[in-house]
């Protein structure tokens, strides 16, 4: 490995950063994937790639990926619920992948609720 | 770097790594990767954690939630559970000693609410084997800016305004130690690191080695920067193989970015670092007995003047700092001087880490501000004491500390403070005795432990203690007379004045703080022959009392000897003809029954 100068310094800092800045909270924006039973038969797993690949590629850190059990409305899976902090979250039924990445850029990167998609405001506690 | 969704902190500290915590790792990737989720979850391997009673540890990021005691046949239930499906198991979860709920957050967990982290700002948080991780946490960047842009005197006096003062134990001004060391105009200069922690009880400095290797690596840069000094050694206790491990990697890494060795960062700066493992004497924490322990000379103190930062190493000028001293200096470069000061009390700035053992709930490893009460810390931040005992004293400073009782428990933690109650602030050890304990004894033990570890070089050190562990085994033996106190008070103040080193200097200190709190003890041992906590089997008579006993049989259960006899409903009585003394029963005894 060649010697760093500074600027190799700051810049490996970004990159690292990015990918461990989870671990200290400050985030702007969770998605909740449902991964119950029903999610992951009707593909909730695909959502998650789609998620943290979009996250990798627009080199996003502070958006929180966290998975959560059967909402009971196992019909409209797989769903995900977006809140970007704050206000309140927006959940989101009868998704896939094409689905989970417009949500992804529209709601999560500029803030608007894509109501096409969208079940319903609120959702169930999680830790 | 690969996003992962979850990352999974296990604590690889030498106390979770000897109940199990490497197995579980294993466990954790083959099982993530049974279920596809080894592109999504992230298992690392931390430092300690600090909450060491509660280990094995992990804390699942982002939400930040707490596992304890986890073992290998908990893994597939956690995984498809949490890491599958999202729902936190609620029976891996912290609850304390007064808490009726589970605690599912490390945030929301008492022992931590107390704590601010500086010296072990990345504790938990990083890859310790990981220098990436390092960087990503703002690491190499106060040795960046340093380099790039600060003049020694400037880094001098950043470190002077912080007011840090070192945190092996005498509490010495950092910054005035190393302008000392860059005063004297001769070359080759040195720094050192003192790892050779010896106090029973006491792992800060491992925990900081084990957990964060970088920062005191950063640190002692800094302060060869500062001296015009160009090569560090770290010494450090044998004992420590995990340490020394995880430094050998990161003086490594360090090298291989540039970060050590020749033109550091371009700035045309050298600097190179090695590792000495102690030879395992106690006396050679003593700063210039370890540096003819380094040399390769026998570990024994010399008297000074000069001092080490006129002539130490080799006899050439030397700045020795602790390793908690070294990793508190990268955030002050980077922060500034004045950052650092805003926390702690008038003398003593900052925070001070403390290795937190004995009779209290949560054993561990904690950082709090100067001045924070000894109450808080073993209250609030310890839990309180288990199995429903009295708080007696809590010894602070190891064999050089003292024996504080509980009117001093809202003694504001700091070095002028505990230097005025009779005790030392030491490298950070806090023993927490119950009131199952005897003072005498346990001056006794300390005694004992100065005596062995003295290097024999002054008569007072070397005699003195002598004596004073002769009159001390007198007395627990019931064959003390009155002007044994008073002997020993006089013999202790002599020792501490005329003694060599810091060694001789401090070790009376376990006595004479017991004599100042805990005289009616020893005179109950030497007027009444009498031990009050049932600690010194030559005092003890083995006598049930039979208005106390409640005739549950349990002291005859514990009993190795079968010495006991008792029926149901009938008090117990001991065979003395039988009894070897062992204090099983008394242990046993919930009711106090034994005398």
């Amino acid at each position: 490995m060649a010697k760093l100068t500074i600027e190799d310094l700051k810049r490996i800092k970004e990159e690292v950063r990015s990918a461990t800045v989870l671990r200290e909270g400050g985030f702007r924006a969770r998605i909740n994937i449902h991964m119950g039973t029903c999610g992951i038969a009707a593909g909730a797993r695909k959502l998650m790639s789609v998620v943290l690949k979009e996250i990798e590629e627009k080199k996003i850190n502070d958006v929180m990926v966290t998975t959560s059990g059967c909402a009971g409305l196992c019909s409209r899976e797989p769903m995900a619920t977006v809140e970007i902090l704050g206000t309140p979250p927006v959940k989101y039924c009868d998704l896939n992948e094409e689905k989970m990445k417009e949500i992804f850029v529209h709601h999560i990167v500029n803030g608007e609720i894509v109501e096409a998609y969208a079940l319903a405001r609120g959702s169930e506690t999680t830790y | 770097m690969k996003t992962y969704r979850t990352h999974l902190m296990v604590c690889a500290g030498t106390g979770c790594v000897s109940c199990g915590s490497l197995n579980l790792k294993d466990r954790l990737e083959s099982e993530l990767k049974d279920r596809g989720l080894s592109d999504e979850v992230k298992v690392v391997i931390t430092g300690c954690n600090g909450f060491c009673a509660e280990g094995p540890i992990m804390v699942v990021y982002p939400e930040g939630i707490f596992y304890k005691k986890l073992t290998p046949e908990d893994i597939p239930f956690l995984v498809e559970e949490h890491f599958l499906k999202g729902r936190p198991v609620e029976k891996f979860l912290y609850t304390g000693p007064a808490l009726k709920e589970k605690v599912p957050l490390l945030k929301d967990i008492p022992f931590f609410q107390h704590q601010v982290l500086r010296a072990l700002r990345n504790r938990g948080l990083i890859d310790a084997e990981n220098i990436d991780e390092y960087i990503a946490r703002d690491g190499y960047a106060a040795l960046s800016k340093v380099l790039s842009s600060m003049k020694p005197e400037e880094v001098i006096q950043e470190v002077k305004t912080s007011g840090l003062r070192g945190r092996g134990g005498a509490g010495f001004p950092t910054g005035l130690k190393w302008e000392e060391g860059r005063r004297y105009d001769s070359s080759p200069k040195y720094v050192i690191c003192n790892g050779d922690e010896g106090d029973p009880g006491a792992f800060m400095d491992r925990s900081v080695l084990e957990a964060d290797p970088h920062s005191v690596l950063e640190g002692m840069t800094i302060c060869g920067f500062a001296l015009d000094a160009h090569q560090g050694h770290i010494y450090v206790r044998a004992e420590y193989p995990l340490a020394i491990h995880r430094l050998n990697i990161a003086i490594e890494q360090a090298k291989n970015y540039g970060l050590l060795g020749k033109d550091i960062l371009g700035s045309g700066f050298d600097f190179d670092i090695s590792i000495y493992p102690g030879a395992g004497a106690f006396v050679c924490g003593e700063s210039t007995a370890l540096m003819y322990s380094l040399e390769g000379k026998r570990g024994m103190p010399r008297i000074k003047p000069p001092r080490s930062t006129e002539a130490g190493l080799w006899g050439q000028p030397t700045v020795l700092n602790n390793v908690e001293t070294f990793a508190n200096v990268p955030p002050i470069l980077l922060k500034g001087g004045q950052w650092f000061a805003s926390l702690g009390t008038e003398g003593s700035k900052g925070t001070k880490v403390f290795a937190l053992t004995g009779t209290v709930n949560n054993v561990g490893l904690i950082e709090v501000p100067m001045g924070t009460t000894l109450r808080t810390i073993v209250h609030d931040i310890g839990g309180g004491i288990p199995d429903k005992r009295e708080f007696k004293a809590v010894q602070i400073g190891g064999p050089s500390g003292a024996c504080l009782p509980t009117p001093l428990l809202d003694i504001e933690v700091d070095f002028d403070s505990l230097d005025e109650a009779g005790a030392m602030m030491g490298s950070g050890g806090l023993v927490v005795m119950n009131d199952s304990t005897c003072m005498v004894d346990t001056a006794r033990f300390f005694t004992d432990f100065s005596v062995d570890e003295s290097c024999g070089k002054c008569v007072p050190c070397r005699v003195g203690m002598k004596v004073m562990l002769n009159i001390l085994n007198r007395i627990v033996e019931g064959k003390g007379a009155m002007e044994d106190i008073e002997i020993l008070e006089r013999l202790g103040q002599h020792i501490k004045e005329s003694s060599h080193c810091g060694l001789g200097k401090t070790a009376p200190n376990p006595v004479l703080s017991t004599i100042r709190y805990f005289r009616k003890e020893y005179e109950a041992h030497i007027q009444e022959k009498r031990c009050p906590a049932l600690v010194c089997v030559d005092l003890i008579q083995f006598r049930v009392d039979a208005e106390k006993c409640k005739m549950c049989g349990l002291c005859k259960k514990a009993c190795p000897m079968e010495a006991i006899t008792w029926e149901k409903k009938t008090p117990a009585a001991i065979q003395l003809e039988k009894c070897v003394r062992c204090r099983s029963c008394i242990q046993a005894c919930k009711f106090g029954a034994i005398e």
